[in-house]
């Protein structure tokens, strides 16, 4: 019988340049898969599916390989990973949602974007008329004195809508359940027999703040299907603009979760440091935050010598003014007291989850998509990644302040060896039907997106997985036994995406 | 006498028409010192207005309470920001200006909003209503301690007699005043909402004190509400003016010229008293919720401590 172990063997350098391999397995391995995931032994990268299979991403984090699965939905039916790792509960219920594969032996049978508010159940499978919408039950806590506070999915703030259910004893949260899908936009179903030029606009569309992320891993899954080619001068120019967006965003977390502990001096001084990488980025690219930049094949937009001279300003200004943002955070003991040793997240959990970014990074999860699977340029630049063990909101907010710093040396680098060269290349024609994954380490974490492409080279099938899936639960767990008034500094500090992760 | 009881009409009207200046005073500060522009000086009072011309919005299940509500907790703190000199203590009514009055006025006000915060039965006006008791169990002893404390320098729980005293020459420098000034201090920002207790602000309703209580209001019920938090924050800083700075207000005897002096010196003091407000905001983070008995438990220790003090330093 073969071992799982052995199909995750797809190493970094060979589905970045070629199509990745998916590996058949019968229901039996599926199951053998989960049981490798629940011990520990692989990461889930992402669940998905399409008309008549299943799949998944595996990543084992011991060798540095990728692998991904595929089972047949045989009668409509696949052994539920979610049964021994939770971490896969929340995709397989969309999965159900939209495709109508049922998780077989799954503990959570309710469904996740499906609010019965669409007028088909099961839109990308058998598309039928959609019954009566039976009641969403939460969890039933039990004990004395329990009472619950519904927050959302309306917020008085201006935020991305989003249910929260907690039940508290005074103020001590006893458990936070969410509840997400009302940004679920059917991205999955335009992109189905979408063009490919179509696909990277929809691609951009799915996380306003990580555009450039998401095109670029969405490229990059097209172009590794493809065995494209691209131009060396494109390839800088995206991890240019990939540090940019996370240097804006980064910024603007800084402040805002300061913000929510009321010290709204550290949000006004990053605001205009955010709004100051917007502008160059407006500047230099175009649009404030770079969308419909990257395009499979390159880039659309070149950056000439003015567009140099504001970057390397930009640089400049931030060096010279976050030093003493970062020594004001330090040096305001009312704000440590508040974000030291709130909202912890294990390092275990972290690890179970395989949660990316700064989430993960915070609780020990020694991370980077751009070091541990590395894609060019990150291979030719200089760069640390940081990492905490604590898992507080203190360290979520370190670990941001130390990519800040990371980020505007690798622009400097950037900015310094920039090659010279074509900025976009004609995609190659496969006349087969090809797969790709791309893999690209946004601001939040490594986004996943994975592409099937039909002869004709249009889109059958592209999934894309966002940081957030792995993140949110762990929301959860780190609220719990807080104090309800720290839910909004806790959840500040993971910034999680509600449209990614709804699609 | 005539001059008294038009010191009065004039300071009940004054306090209900400088309130929203001086919200809007820390407001245009805290702005400009987080390198905002800022709304003008009079936006609270458009606010106000706006809020009277709307319609109320009711749940369906409040009850005469809640709609009574705000107009109670309006009249109680205004008759209690009317009792306070201003800028004169001249005041008809400074007879019933007692301190352990306005304490008891300001605390029926509290307990009618926290009711009318349960009354609609939202997790939210819950959670206010249980924060806001939590921190008024320990603000208001702090509060009644440190009067104390000031009736016993001064002999007398009477405003005017209190700021009288205070003002003239005999009184020299007294640790127990310095205590008794810190305590008040801590217990205004409790009792008004601000920074490191509450955040005015916000719009989180997860960590909201008073704005979670009031969240349910709407209209001239909420018009009602945000006057009568003005009128306490001004109250609360009449209060220290009065007592601890009590320069330049105007006694009974003085004439018409002496009164409007002592009018543009109380303006000022709430100017100062603004911006100071609006400097120790922008400079600290809010606590964490069950830290605050620890914030207010100082002032109660302070007042303590003050009073025994007094009584150590007569003994001797």
């Amino acid at each position: 019988m073969p071992d799982i172990l052995e199909m995750v063997s797809v190493g970094a350098e060979e589905f970045r340049s070629g199509p990745m391999p998916v590996s058949p397995v019968s229901p039996k391995l599926w199951q053998q898969a989960a049981g490798d995931l629940a011990r520990g032994q692989l990461t889930l990268l992402g669940l998905w599916a399409d008309r008549g299979s299943v799949r998944m991403a595996l990543f084992n984090s011991t060798t540095g390989k990728v692998g991904v699965l595929r089972t047949n939905a045989r009668r409509g039916a696949f052994p539920s990973v979610g049964a021994l790792h939770a971490p896969a509960q929340r995709l397989e219920r969309s999965v159900q949602d939209l495709y109508g594969h049922v998780p077989e032996g799954a503990t959570d049978a309710r469904p996740w974007l499906d609010h019965g508010a669409w007028e088909v159940s099961h839109p990308l499978g058998k598309a039928e008329k959609a019954g009566e919408t039976a009641s969403y039950d939460f969890l039933p806590v039990e004990g004395e004195s329990l009472h619950q506070v519904a927050v959302g999915p309306v917020h008085a703030g201006v935020i991305e809508p989003g249910h929260f259910r907690f039940t508290v004893q005074g103020e001590t949260v006893v458990r936070l359940e969410q509840r997400f899908g009302y940004t679920h936009k059917g991205t999955d179903s335009l992109m189905t027999n979408a063009p490919v030029e179509r696909g990277a606009k929809l691609a951009g569309r799915t996380s306003g703040d990580s555009t450039v992320a998401y095109a670029w891993a969405f490229a990059q899954a097209v172009e590794a299907a493809l065995g494209a080619t691209v131009p060396v001068r494109a390839l800088w120019l995206r991890a240019l603009m990939a540090e940019l967006e996370r240097l804006a965003n980064h910024l603007g977390d800084i402040g805002a979760i300061c913000n929510d502990a009321a010290f709204a001096m550290m949000l006004a001084q990053c605001s205009v440091l955010r709004e100051r990488v917007l502008r160059a980025c407006d500047g230099s690219f175009g649009h404030r935050m770079m969308r419909d930049c990257v395009t499979p094949g390159g880039v659309a937009r070149d950056l000439d010598g003015t567009g140099r001279q504001m970057l390397l300003d930009l640089v400049a200004d931030i060096r010279g003014t976050f030093p003493s943002l970062v020594a004001l955070y330090d040096q305001t003991a009312s704000l440590l007291d508040r974000t030291t040793g709130t909202g912890i997240v294990t390092p275990a959990l972290a690890a179970r989850f395989g949660a990316g970014g700064f989430v993960g990074r915070a609780s020990g999860r020694d991370f980077d998509a751009r070091r541990d699977l590395p894609y060019a340029p990150y291979d030719q630049l200089r760069f640390e990644v940081p990492c905490h063990a604590e898992g507080d909101v203190n360290a979520r907010i370190l670990i941001r302040m130390a990519e800040v710093e990371q980020s505007l040396s690798l622009i400097t680098q950037i900015l310094r060896q920039l090659p010279e060269g074509d900025l976009l290349a004609e995609l190659p024609v496969a006349g087969e039907p090809r797969e790709g994954l791309g893999l690209v380490e946004g601001f939040r974490g490594d986004i996943l997106i994975f592409v099937s492409l039909d002869a004709k080279g249009r889109l059958a099938n592209c999934h894309m997985r966002d940081p957030s899936w792995f993140q949110w639960p762990l929301l959860e767990a780190a609220i719990e036994g807080n104090i309800i008034a720290d839910f909004p500094l806790c959840n500040k500090s993971f910034n999680c995406s509600y449209s990614g992760q709804d699609r | 006498m005539i001059l008294q009881l038009f010191v009065q009409g004039i300071q009940m009207l004054l306090v209900v028409a400088l309130a929203p200046l001086l919200v809007g005073i820390v407001r245009r500060v805290k702005a400009r010192l987080t390198r905002h522009r800022g709304a003008p000086l009079i936006q609270p009072y458009r606010d106000i207005l706006r809020l009277m011309r709307k319609e109320v919005v009711l749940a369906e299940n409040a009850s005469w309470l809640f709609r009574v509500t705000p107009y109670m907790v309006f009249a109680g703190t205004w008759v209690a920001a009317a009792l306070v000199p201003t800028f004169s203590t001249g005041l008809q009514f400074s007879w019933t200006a007692d301190l352990i009055a306005i304490v008891a006025l300001l605390g029926s006000a509290r307990f009618f909003l926290a009711l009318a915060g349960m009354d609609v039965g939202t997790s939210f006006g819950g959670i206010g209503s249980s924060r806001e008791m939590m921190i008024a169990t320990l603000a208001e002893p702090a509060m009644l301690l440190t009067v104390f404390s000031l009736a016993l320098v001064a002999g007398s729980t009477q405003l005017s007699h209190v700021s009288a005293y205070l003002a003239s020459p005999e009184v020299g420098l007294r640790v127990t005043l310095g205590m008794g000034l810190i305590a008040l201090v801590i217990v205004a920002l409790a009792e008004n909402a601000r920074i490191p207790v509450d955040n005015p602000s916000t719009h989180l309703e997860l960590t909201m004190v008073h704005e979670a209580m009031v969240l349910e209001y709407s209209g001239r019920h909420l018009a009602m509400i945000e006057l009568a938090s003005a009128l306490k924050l001004l109250l609360y800083v009449s209060l220290i003016g009065c007592i601890f700075f009590p320069w330049g207000i105007a006694q009974p005897g003085d004439g018409l010229a002496r009164h409007g002096l002592a009018l543009l010196l109380y303006v000022a003091k709430l100017a100062v008293a603004g911006t100071l407000l609006a400097l120790f905001e922008t400079s600290i983070a809010k606590m964490r919720v069950f830290r605050v008995p620890n914030f207010i438990g100082t002032a109660l220790m302070l007042a303590l401590l003050g009073a025994l003090l007094l009584f150590v330093t007569r003994s001797v």
